[in-house]
Parts: structure tokens; sequence; C-alpha cells
């Protein structure tokens, strides 16, 4: 038993129990300690992920994966959990409920690190319900209508997806006759295929909840617009890591024969037309980033679908998730910074009156829509390259096609940011400046740029496969 | 040496939108930016001399991301030295064009410095990929151009304009990617793959991949019937806008025919290159008679451009009829689709300079309100004039030398290239007839008063002419450097 090779996860589970107990004792105006604690453990699980890079293992029985996709949750969970938690400074800060906050983010972090690392079906049911209980509490905190709503939304669809999740472990470990992955690779080429494709397809299905695909996507969009400006970065962005990842080491699995790869390109396909055609008509900022989140996911499973079929799959989808990461808290890190923005007509005149913060948002919206030298440009490019490699280039046809019809939406926005302010709405005082959501902003708009331009060079590095 | 040229705007550009120096030191920061820049190129072509078929000149190669094969490779041969030389000249112009600029000139010197190495970085590039960002970041540039110094219905133009071309951009990237599987090793170098050829002998993946690139170039140069974001997006365009979109932006996706689509993908270029040689006629025939129907001189000036366009269609295209004509004939096509780009920037930018002093003066660019401009306004009449009959291809102009050669070499390749030639007499006539319209007779409507040229619009426009006359008078120059590397592309296609 090699306790030692989740120190990293033991780090987020110590400091989300910290967080909460410090919570208890700690008077409201000085709940920054448990701030303290959570951004020390995040830092501690990214430093020790960072020690424990080397040779790819698995641990307790096979039933854990310590490789290259559990480093990149690992780094990229708890570093954009950081990012989240520097946005959300003043928008938490005094709050009735911060300790707690810092502990669900802490908590739901750790369950997408096992989710990505679950190389066993029953350690990626624990994963799913860890990953997915904090967020139903991170979502409730706001005690608005809209919140509560949304809280019950994705409770009902996360207790559905957990059903659907559980139903197809369990017909893919009787068809294999075990439930780590390692069995299963070996076993399922002889099970009936029919019945194989519907237990990956009901596993897959829990998955795409945790990363707001279609068809359990409708949460995503109501919660963006629901709950706090700290939670929607976070649930919009984290969970994804996990859910991708563990996708695609679940479609690695799948022996040849099963049309796996049709069945996720077409999920793909109905993320992506969907979440952009959605996205169309909203006014409400926070929804209309909430449906392009969906549509980013259609674009994260192309590599997905690609799984096993190209060299480039693994590092492709590792690169996106980072740029995506990157590229949507900087976004979200504009709103947490301008709370008065909420629909699109806010946004006007924002040049002028801030530019920096207009600034972020053109190269973060870009970003978005996969304009170069951006980080989710490299992911396009290499995403796109590795799909048609496997196989799929029908889904890069469909995902250039979708890129265009996204950017109608993200230059609504643009556009109203270079507008002349309408009549004199006053810049905000300097009483109302957030210097830590904006300091995360600028941070994250280099960031977009760093990883676009440099980010190629980690290619290699993660070219080493997933092991079992 | 050629870093420094594409990135010194780039740096500039940055500082400009970091400190707040003030309107006047932007405004001087641009034109000095862009004169150092010209005045680096002019060293690099005095010092060009013609590299090895297949080599390049300037040329540095770096890694970038290496594992997908992606380089930061730049290089200048005689394809794109020509290109680069009337990037800068046409930046420096708008540059002295925009000292009186008074709406937020800051934050467009900066602009239109990140956009000139956008330009310079497309024509530099090497690499697939970095052709690509430099590519996008054109439209991107442009768009911010028309949205925040735009006029008329500008945020839909622009809007439209990003929307059609990024379709393009994406289509482009899509063939791209087809072109680095293809290729064996995987690759995005332009020399490589023109070496390898990939898609040789897969006549439906190859036919395939440069439908996807040609989209992409189509819409962009635009050719019909992918024309359709061209006119809205130049009469809603201030002055330096346009001319920059018309002189330089064009021009990225006719050289992506001659630098991609003809040498990597012969046989598919063969292939469709009667399809080329009939969009190319249509083009230049269309655009000719939609022209002429205008009362708007931006939008006439515009459709102009199709046609002029159309020209350097033609021409690729005939460059692809490799059986039953002659290699010296589909030589000199090239040659003059080349040479079009050229004078074509250099006429086009000076027209829509002008056409941007009657907005300025009278907001309005519709023929029929103005009459008799040549007595309060001889300057402006003058250069008119001469812009006019240097973009109907009066002889002793750069147009004259660049429609002879393209006609000439398609002739001698098909002989229905002959079609084409209409256009010529339909773009002399309502040229000649806008002009007629707007200097002659007794001065009238919103010409009374019109306040003649100054000095910081005469002399972008007058030299931006002045290089066509050169052009047009000593060809021999610029043709020494195109020559050699349009056999090159004719050899290459032929293989």
């Amino acid at each position: 038993m090699d306790y030692g090779a989740l120190l990293p996860e033991a780090s987020l589970l110590a400091g989300g129990v910290g967080a909460l107990l410090s919570g208890s004792f700690l008077p409201r105006h000085r709940q920054w300690a448990a701030r303290l604690i959570a951004v020390v453990a995040l830092l501690a699980s990214m430093v020790t992920a960072l020690l424990a890079l080397g040779t790819p293992t698995t641990v307790f029985s096979g039933s854990y994966a310590v490789d290259t996709g559990t480093a990149v949750a690992r780094l990229v969970a708890a570093g954009g959990t950081l990012l989240v938690i520097g946005l959300g400074v003043e928008e938490l800060s005094g709050d009735r409920r911060e300790s707690e906050t810092y502990a669900l983010l802490l908590l739901a972090t750790l369950g997408v690190v096992v989710l990505a690392g679950a190389s066993d079906l029953l350690v990626l049911v624990v994963g799913f319900l860890l990953a997915s209980i904090p967020v139903y509490g991170l979502i409730g905190l706001d005690l608005s209508r809209l919140g509560a709503e949304a809280a019950v939304t994705t409770y009902l669809l996360g207790a559905l997806a957990g059903i659907v999740l559980m139903l197809g472990s369990v017909v893919l470990t009787a068809l294999g006759g075990g439930s780590t992955y390692r069995v299963l690779a070996e076993q399922l080429s002889t099970a009936p295929r029919a019945a194989v494709a519907f237990g990956v397809l009901a596993v897959l299905t829990g998955l795409l909840f945790e990363a707001g695909a279609v068809p359990l996507h409708s949460w995503v969009p109501d919660a963006t617009q629901g709950a706090r400006t700290t939670s929607a970065a976070f649930l919009t962005t984290v969970p994804k890591v996990g859910g991708l990842l563990a996708a695609y080491r679940l479609v690695e699995v799948v022996p040849t024969g099963v049309p796996v790869a049709l069945l996720v390109g077409l999920l793909a396909t109905a993320s992506m037309v969907l979440g952009t055609f959605a996205a169309f008509a909203q006014r409400d900022l926070r929804r209309l980033l909430g449906w392009s989140t969906v549509s980013q996911v259609g674009f994260l499973l192309l590599p997905v679908a690609a799984a096993g079929r190209s060299d480039l799959a693994l590092p492709s989808l590792a690169v996106y998730l980072l740029g995506y990461t990157v590229t949507n808290l900087s976004v979200f890190a504009v709103l947490a910074a301008r709370p008065d923005q909420r629909t699109v007509q806010d946004a006007r005149g924002l040049a002028r009156q801030q530019p920096w913060a207009a600034g972020v948002l053109v190269v973060g919206l870009l970003s978005l829509v996969g304009t170069p030298p951006t980080a989710v440009f490299l992911g396009k490019l290499t995403t796109f390259t590795a799909a048609w490699d496997g196989g799929l280039a029908w889904l890069v046809v469909v995902a250039a096609a979708a890129s265009v019809a996204s950017l109608f939406y993200v230059l609504r926005w643009v556009s109203e940011l270079v507008r002349p302010p309408a009549g004199t709405t006053p810049s905000p005082g300097l009483a109302d400046r957030r210097p830590w959501a904006t300091g995360t902003a600028l941070g994250c708009a280099v960031g977009v740029l760093v990883v676009g331009l440099a980010a190629g060079r980690l290619l290699d590095v993660l070219s080493t496969g997933l092991v079992r | 040496m050629l870093d420094l040229v594409v990135f010194v705007p780039l740096v500039a550009a940055v500082l400009l939108a970091a400190v707040d120096v003030g309107d006047r030191a932007a405004r001087g920061t641009w034109v000095a930016v862009t004169v150092l820049d010209l005045a680096l190129l002019v060293g690099m072509a005095v010092a060009y001399r013609t590299p090895a078929p297949g080599a390049l000149a300037y040329e540095r190669r770096l890694e970038w991301i290496p594992s997908v094969g992606v380089g930061y490779h730049v290089g200048v041969d005689g394809l794109s030295l020509p290109l680069l030389l009337l990037t800068g000249v046409v930046f420096a112009g708008c540059a002295v064009y925009s000292l009186r600029e008074q709406h937020r000139p800051r934050a467009q010197a900066a602009l239109f410095l990140f956009l000139q190495t956008a330009c310079l970085g497309v024509f530099a590039a090497q690499d697939l990929v970095l052709f690509f960002v430099f590519f996008d970041l054109t439209i991107v540039g442009m768009y911010f151009s028309l949205a925040g110094w735009g006029h008329g219905d500008h945020r839909r133009s622009a809007l439209q304009f990003f929307l059609y071309t990024f379709l393009g951009s994406l289509a482009l990237l899509v063939g791209f990617i087809g072109l680095y599987l293809a290729a064996d090793p995987h690759t995005f170098d332009i020399p490589e793959l023109i070496a390898a050829a990939p898609l040789q002998g897969s006549p439906v993946a190859g036919a395939l991949v440069l439908g996807a690139v040609l989209l992409g170039l189509a819409i962009k140069t635009p050719v019909v019937p992918f024309h359709t974001w061209l006119p809205p997006a130049h009469t809603d365009a201030p002055a330096v806008g346009s001319a920059v979109l018309a002189a330089v932006m064009l021009k990225l996706g006719t050289y992506g025919f001659v630098r991609i689509a003809m040498p990597m993908l012969p046989d598919a270029w063969r292939a469709w290159a009667w399809v080329l040689v009939g969009v190319g006629i249509v083009s230049v025939l269309w655009g000719a008679l939609v022209a002429m129907a205008q009362r708007d001189l931006k939008r006439m000036i515009a459709y102009t451009s199709v046609n002029h366009m159309g020209y350097v269609v033609l021409a690729v295209g005939a460059a692809g009829l490799v059986s039953g004509s002659d290699a010296v004939a589909r030589g000199v096509a090239v040659t003059g689709a080349v040479t079009q780009m050229v004078s074509h920037g250099l006429i086009t930018g000076a027209l829509f300079l002008l056409a941007g002093v009657l907005h300025d003066r009278r907001d309005s660019y519709d023929l029929g309100s103005f009459g008799g401009l040549a007595a309060p306004a001889p300057r402006f009449a003058a250069l008119l004039v001469v812009g006019a009959f240097a973009s109907l291809g009066l002889p002793g102009f750069s147009g004259f030398v660049a429609e002879f050669q393209v006609l000439t070499g398609s002739i001698g390749a098909t002989s229905w290239a002959v079609a084409a030639v209409p256009g010529i007499l339909l773009t002399a006539a309502l040229l000649l007839r806008a002009v007629q319209q707007l200097l002659t007779g007794p001065t009238r409507g919103l010409s009374v008063g019109f306040q003649d040229l100054r000095a910081t619009e005469t002399l972008p426009v007058a030299g931006l002419l002045l290089l066509a006359l050169v052009v047009g008078v000593v060809p021999a120059t610029l043709l020494g450097w195109i020559t050699p590397a349009a056999t090159s592309v004719v050899e290459l296609v032929g293989r």
C-alpha cells in the first residue's frame, strides 16, 4: 500500500477539512485564515504532484492510476481552484459562509482529481459522488430564488446521473468479471458488443453530467446564472477536468468493435451545436457563458473520441483543458471584478471606462472562439489534428463550423465593449475596485497568451500514455 | 533582420497601448515606426539576392511546437519581397494620412501597428501554423478598426466581416491539418510540404483539401460568389482601414494561392484549374458590371477590387492548365498575378485614401451629390484623375504591366481567357464616368466650398501613385524579383 502516492489528494482533503473546522471557530471577519488554509493546501497539492512526476504506475491493486492523466488533473484542477479563490476574494470576504465555501471548493477539487485518476469503476463512482455533492452545496449557498432553483435542478440531474453511472458500472463489471480497467480491457473484448456499448454509454452519460455536456447539460446555464460568480467560475471549469479525463480513460478500455468513437463524436456534435446555438439568444452574460461552456465540452470531447486512435489525443486533451481553464477563468474574473455587469448591454463602453478589464475580456473571449495565438487556439489546433488523425475528419469539419458560429455570440459582447458609453455612466470609484479579482483577471489573460505561445512544448512531456 | 521588420511594429503597439503618451506623441510615434520599418524593408530589398529555387533569403528557423512539427520559420523570396515592401509602404502612408486623426489617435496607432505586424507576418511566414496565426490576427485587427473607427452601419459590417472571414480562416485551418496529416513525416513547414507535395496520387483527398484551402483563400481575396462581405466593410471602414484592407489584406488570399495551394497540391490544382479560370473571369466581369451600377464612390472602388483580384485568380488558374500550353506563357501569367497584387495595392490604397477625404469633408461618398470638384479642389482632382487612369490600366502605370502580363499569359494558356478582356473596357468606362461626375461641370452640391487636400493627405496619396508610376515605367527590378519565383511555382504545378 503506497499511501505516499496519494499525497496531493491527501493535501486537498486535509485542506478541506481544515477550512471547515477553522470556520467553526473563526469570527466572521477573520475567515481569511480559512482562505489561507485552502490556498496552502492547494499549493501543497500542486507541489507534491510535481514532485511525484515520474514513472507512471497504478496503486492500490490497480484501482488508481498515478500517470500523466492524473498529474494533469492534479495540477490543472488545483491550479484552477486557486484562481477561483483569487477571483472570489472580494465576493466571499466576510461572508457568512466563506469558510464553508473554501471547504466545498477543496472537497469538490479532490473529487475531480479522484475521478480523473480512477482506474476502477468503483473508485470512479466514489469520485463522481465526491465531485458532484459539494457542487450542489456551492450552488445552493446563494440563497436567491435563481440560486435555489439551480441547486435543485443540479441535484436532481446529478442524482439521475449518479444512478445511470452506477448502472453502467454494474453492467460493465458483470460483463468483465472485475471492475478494474486492467481486467475490463482484457475481458470485454469477448463480451457481447451491445451490452458493452450500453454499459459504456451509461457510464459516459454520468461523466457527461460532471463535464456539463449534452444530454445532462441543462443544469449548467441555470447554475452559472444563479450561483455566485465564484461558484459559477468553479463549476464551469474544474469539474470538466475530471469528467473528461475519466471519459478518456474509459474510452481507451473499450474493445475495438464497439463504435465508441462514433458515439462520442455524436455526443460532441450535440454539445457543440446545442451550446453554440443556445448561447445566441442569451442576454444575461453568465447564462451566455454557461451555454458557451456546454459547447466547449463538445470540443473537448474530440480527443476523447480519438482516444487510442491517435498519439496526439491525450496531449491535446491536456493542453486544451489547461488552455480552457485559464481562458474561462479570465472571463469570469472580469465578471467577479465587475459584478454590475449582468447583461450584454451592461458591457457597453467598458473599453473606455476600464481599458484593462476590457482588454482581458477581449483576450479571453477571442481565446474561447480559438483565435491564435491564444490558449484555446492551441487546444483546437491539436484536438482537431488528433481527431482527424483518429479517423474523424467529419467531426473536425463540424467543430470548425461550430467555432465560426460561436464567434457570433462572442462578438455581440465584444462589440458592446468598444461602443462609446451610453450617457454618463460613472466609472466605479476606488472603493468599488476589486484588486484581487482584477489581478486574477490580468494574470489569467497573461496566462492565456503564455499557454497559447509556449504550452506546445508540453506536448512532448504529455505524450506518455495512460496506465491501467 | 526579418524578425526585426515583423516585430518592431508590435513592440511599438504594445508600448503605445500601455503608456499614455498623449495624442500628438502617439501620432508621431506611429509615423516614425512605420518609416523606420519601411527603411529596414528597403535595406533588405537592396541587399536581396534571388535565392536558389526552393531556398529563401533572410531565413530563420526556430523550434516552437516540435512534437507537432510547428516551427517559427520565416524567410523571403521573390513572391513575398514585393508584398512585404507594399505592406511597409501602405502602412507608412496610412500613418502620415492619420496625422490629423482626432478620434482616439493613440488607440488607433497601436491597433494599426499591431495590424502591420500581422500582415508582414503572413508574408514572411514559412510555416502553415505561423501563417495561420498571423492570418487570423489580421482579421481581429481589421475588426477592431471597423468597430472602433467606422461610420454608418459599421457594427453590422464589422460583424459580417469577422464572421465571413473567420469562416474562411477555419476552412483554411482544416485544409492545413489535412496537409499536415498527409505528409510523412507530419509537418507544417511550408518548404518541406512543397518538396513533399503530400497528396500527389490521392485525387479525392487532394481535391477536398484543396477545396478547403481554396474556400479560405477565396473568401479572403474575395472572388465571386464569396465577395459580399467586401463592399459593406469598405463603405463603413475609416479611410486608412479601407486602404489597408484593399491594399494589403486582399493580397493575403491571393498570396496564399501562389505560396501554398499551387506548389503543395499540384495535381489537385490542375484538376481545379478550369474552375479557377471560370471564377476568375466571372469575378472580372461581375465586379466591373456591379461597380458600374454603384452610386457610392467607395462601394464602386470596392467592386473594382473584385474585378482586379479576378485577374489574379484567372492567371493562377491558367497556370494550372498544363497540358497543351507553354510553360513560358504560364510563367508570364503568374508573374503578372504577383505584379497585379502590388499594383492593385498601390493604386487602390491611394483611391481609398482619396475617397476618405470626401467623407472627412462632407460625410458622404455619393457620386451624385458632388460635381465640379476640380475648381475648389485642384490637387484632389489631379490625384483622382491619375489614380483612375492608373486603375484602368493606362500604359505607364503598374496596372498596365500587370494586366498585360496576366492576359498575355492566360490567353497563351487558354483562349477562353479572352472573355476577361471586356472587363478592362468596363472598368475604364466606369472610372472615367465617376471622375467626370465628381470633377467636371459647374461646382454644385456638396462640392461648394470643398477644402482641397492638406499636405498630410497629399503626401501618402501622391507617394503611392508615384510608386505605381515607377513600377509602370521601370518594372525591371520588380519583375527581376518576381519572375524566378513565378517560374519555379509554374514548374512545381507542372510536376
